[in-house]
């Protein structure tokens, strides 16, 4: 469907995207994760068309959209923070793209009210788009994207704005939307649930380039670089005895000093730094004697040690994963 | 391609009907028997009695604008930090004397009683120009961080300490621009002058008007051109002035500023701020009002029936009626033209990096006056450019006034349509062209049309270029209550307040819609 091939894009001095490949096949979702200034964005509109290239190609069922204008290339695209027309009501916007391709009218108002019936907003056709909450909002431009029928989706930070519990069942209706639509669809965003939840394939970036891609289980399970595994949240480390190797939190744990023997390969000693408390686990910072690394420990259930308490650490060998950079 | 239209029509019909008429000026003043002449310029230092008259305009401009300081700075410190109830309604009533035809006004300081003064012409100033000074300084006054103040009074600073070394420091930038453009205003006036100044009290503008009049245009032309030097100059001046104090300051975006009233200091300044708006800007209109009615057998319609009949020794051509009829299709002629013109301009301005020359440009008209426009078009399109005849050189003129006002208010709108929008468009698969008509004109046209309706107020008030230029049997409302001014009688005085209370009704009305569309615009965007 689309393809994405040593794509770079220049902003002033800088490349905000650079050299980077990306494929997304029919039906496939595949989210780009990243933090914020990492290029995802600029990449989105580079395939727009909303941004000029300046080396590498985008091609659409294998033909080059470089000469193809952005109202030529047929693609849907959600902006963050909406990009609502303030001066049409909520049906002017959905119908906005079917009028652009020429349907006679009363096609054009059939397709706008049944898109909007599945974003779940029958009735608010004539309402206007600013007194909308932010979820309506969302939804609206959700419609106006999927109205003109395009076979890949594109959303930058489509749950961005919204509070917590919104985002979570805006994001299971995504979901649902994805697989009934069978559309493609590359949506962008800095939340890890976000991408792991929707994606079928997530692609970590960094300053513009792809870390790492792959399916949700196996980039949590398995981050490939330093980058990845901190921004997903692990620890980096020399000190573990498997050369530089990232930990995640919860594979870390404090044991007594009299249950060495036999399990365990081998402890850890360190010294209580900083202690969190996360809703269902705490955040232990622990500073690992004789060294200046320090590790985070996820502790669910024991009681946590008090700051300034010297505790011994074992790892499980499946949250410890080797870096190859 | 469209870029190109945008710069070409507000370019043409800048050169065609202000450059080339301002040159045919110039060009009578210094060149007036076909070789260069400098001494009719010369004339208005060496004359003794156009010196007189340079000499007035300047000293009255000056007082005009240390009077409208002193009334207006109180008046903008209560509107911008006190809290009471009515001040949004007070806010604009004090704006309502700016938009009112200059003819109004000084027909309304007639009705009040006041002969030809300059004690007249002074207040009838101070009565326009509040409104720009109450706006300019008022508006940074309430975005000024009040804490300043507080840390300057928790360190030890008195209150008049506080004023002079924070607040007015901070203030410079906006008294300096309102006292440029009520300097401007005043050095230009026009309509105050020649019916509060009577005869013995001229200043270039009416001296321009006269001199014309009386076919004497080589004098004409040289005043002219001292005018135009002058109001360069002060422009320049003005520039300088402003940029200099362009100083970062912290202002306080959203928050209101304004505090509760408190103390016996407050509550006099504020009463006393009301009570004074009140007397001047509210008694001259009262005043107005009432004595059109106000007829030699008690209150009647009797001077608003005399104006639809041509009595036989009137001045005038046609029935005063006739006038209204005038103005409207003036004003809606004027109104389009402004749009048409000031339109392409204020998207040339706003999407362009020389819009800013294109700015200047349009503004010329107005800073250098509408007088100026009226002589120039009178002696600019005279044969072989004779558009004279034409009923179209009056709106025209009308609409090169008003397209400033056009352009300023239309472009903060086009410039804050979101760029996401267009490509929003794009993407949806909108070309260009249709961006512009789907996204760009819809979203502005708000903007556009808040700028029509100043454009229709403007164009009903007019009277410098068009005391020039309307044809003596089409005149417009202000030329008709002009010319019954300037005639005895108790008739022709209250059909000149009749004229004038119409006239204060059309343009009362045409703020009124501007109003509503802004109120529709509360939340947008």
């Amino acid at each position: 469907m689309l393809e994405v091939r040593g794509l770079s894009v220049r902003y002033g001095d800088a490349l905000a995207v650079e050299g980077l490949d990306l494929s997304v096949a029919d039906d496939e979702v595949v989210c780009v994760l990243g933090p914020s200034g990492s290029g995802k964005t600029t990449l989105l509109r580079a395939i727009a068309g909303l941004e000029p290239i300046a080396a590498g190609a985008v091609l659409r069922d294998g033909v080059d959209l470089a000469d193809v204008s952005p109202h030529r290339r047929g693609l849907g695209f959600m902006f963050q923070e909406h990009a609502l027309f303030p001066h049409r009501d909520v049906i002017g916007n959905v119908a906005f793209g079917l009028r652009m391709h020429r349907l006679p009218k009363d096609q054009v108002t059939a397709r706008a009210h049944e898109v909007l019936a599945l974003v779940g907003l029958d009735g608010f056709e004539r309402r206007s788009v600013r007194e909308l909450s932010g979820g309506e909002r969302q939804r609206v431009a959700l419609a106006r994207a999927l109205a003109p029928e395009p076979r890949l989706l594109m959303l930058d930070e489509p749950l961005g704005a919204l509070d917590r519990a919104l985002r979570d069942d805006l994001a299971r209706e995504l979901r649902h939307l994805f697989e009934r639509l069978g559309v493609a669809v590359l949506l962008v965003t800095h939340d890890h649930d976000e991408a792991f939840a929707l994606g079928d394939r997530v692609a970590v970036v960094h300053a513009g380039r792809i870390e790492q891609i792959g399916t949700p289980a196996d980039v949590w399970r398995r981050p490939a670089t330093e980058f990845v595994a901190r921004f997903l949240g692990w620890n980096v480390t020399d000190s573990l005895g498997a050369g530089r190797a990232a930990v995640r939190p919860d594979a870390l744990r404090i044991v007594a000093n009299d249950t060495l023997a036999g399990t365990l390969t081998s402890t850890w000693e360190g010294t209580v730094l900083e202690r969190a408390f996360h809703r269902d686990h705490f955040l232990v910072r622990v500073a690992l004697s004789g060294g200046n690394e320090t590790l985070d420990v996820a502790i669910h259930d024991a009681e946590p040690p008090t700051i300034g308490d010297t505790v011994r650490l074992a790892v499980d060998a499946d949250g410890l994963v080797p870096l190859l950079d | 391609m469209r870029r190109v239209a945008f710069w070409a029509i507000p370019v043409a019909f800048l050169g065609f009907f202000f450059v080339y008429p301002v040159v045919t000026i110039i060009g009578r003043g210094l060149w007036p028997g076909g070789h260069l002449d400098l001494s009719p310029v010369g004339g208005v230092i060496t004359d003794p009695s156009l010196r007189g008259i340079l000499w007035f305009t300047v000293w009255q401009a000056a007082v005009s604008t240390v009077l409208t300081l002193l009334v207006a700075l109180p008046a903008a410190f209560v509107i911008a930090r006190l809290q009471f109830r009515g001040r949004a309604l007070v806010r604009a009533l004090m704006t309502v004397p700016f938009v009112l035809p200059t003819v109004v006004v000084a027909s309304s300081f007639r009705a009040l009683g006041f002969g030809p003064s300059t004690t007249a012409i002074l207040l009838a100033h101070v009565f326009f120009n509040v409104a720009v000074v109450v706006r300019t300084v008022g508006g940074l006054w309430s975005h000024l961080d009040p804490r300043q103040e507080d840390a300057a009074r928790v360190l030890g600073a008195t209150r008049l300490r506080v004023f002079t070394s924070i607040t007015l420091p901070a203030l410079r930038p906006a008294i300096l621009a309102a006292a440029s453009i009520v300097y401007l205003f005043c050095f230009t006036s026009f309509g105050v002058i020649l019916i509060l100044g009577g005869p013995s009290r001229a200043t270039l503008e009416t001296e321009i008007f006269r001199q014309a009049t009386q076919l004497n245009l080589e004098t004409a032309a040289a005043l002219s051109i001292a005018q135009l030097l002058a109001t360069v100059a002060m422009l320049v001046v003005a520039g300088r002035l402003q940029g200099r104090s362009d100083v970062a300051m912290d202002l306080q975006p959203v928050t209101d500023t304004a505090r509760a009233v408190r103390g016996r200091g407050d509550r006099g300044l504020l009463i006393g701020v009301l009570v004074s708006a009140a007397a001047l800007l509210g008694t001259p209109i009262a005043v107005l009002v009432v004595r059109s009615f106000d007829t030699a057998h008690g209150f009647g319609f009797d001077f608003y029936r005399a104006l639809s009949t041509l009595r036989a020794d009137s001045v005038l051509f046609v029935p005063p009626v006739e006038a209204i009829g005038n103005s409207l299709l003036y004003a809606t002629a004027a109104t389009v033209i402004a749009l048409l013109v000031g339109g392409p301009a204020a998207f040339a301005v706003a999407r362009s990096r020389r819009g800013g020359a294109l700015d200047v440009g349009l503004a010329l008209p107005l800073g250098v006056s509408a007088v100026m426009v009226g002589f120039g078009f009178l002696i600019a399109f005279d044969p072989p450019v004779d558009l004279r005849s034409s009923w179209v050189l009056v709106p025209i003129a009308h609409a090169l006034v008003a397209i400033p006002f056009v352009v300023r208010i239309a472009v903060p709108v086009i410039r804050a349509i979101d760029p996401r929008l267009r490509e929003a468009a794009a993407v949806l698969g909108a070309s260009p062209r249709t961006i512009w008509r789907e996204v760009d004109l819809p979203v502005a046209a708000r903007g556009l049309m808040v700028g029509a309706g100043f454009a229709f107020a403007i164009s009903l008030g007019e009277f410098g270029a068009t005391a020039f230029i309307a044809r003596p049997d089409r005149p417009t409302l202000p030329v008709v209550i002009f010319r019954l001014l300037g005639q005895p009688g108790a008739q022709n005085f209250g059909a000149a307040m009749a004229a004038s209370t119409i006239l204060v009704a059309l343009t009362v009305a045409a703020m009124l819609g501007i109003e509503r569309l802004r109120a529709g615009e509360l939340g947008a965007f």
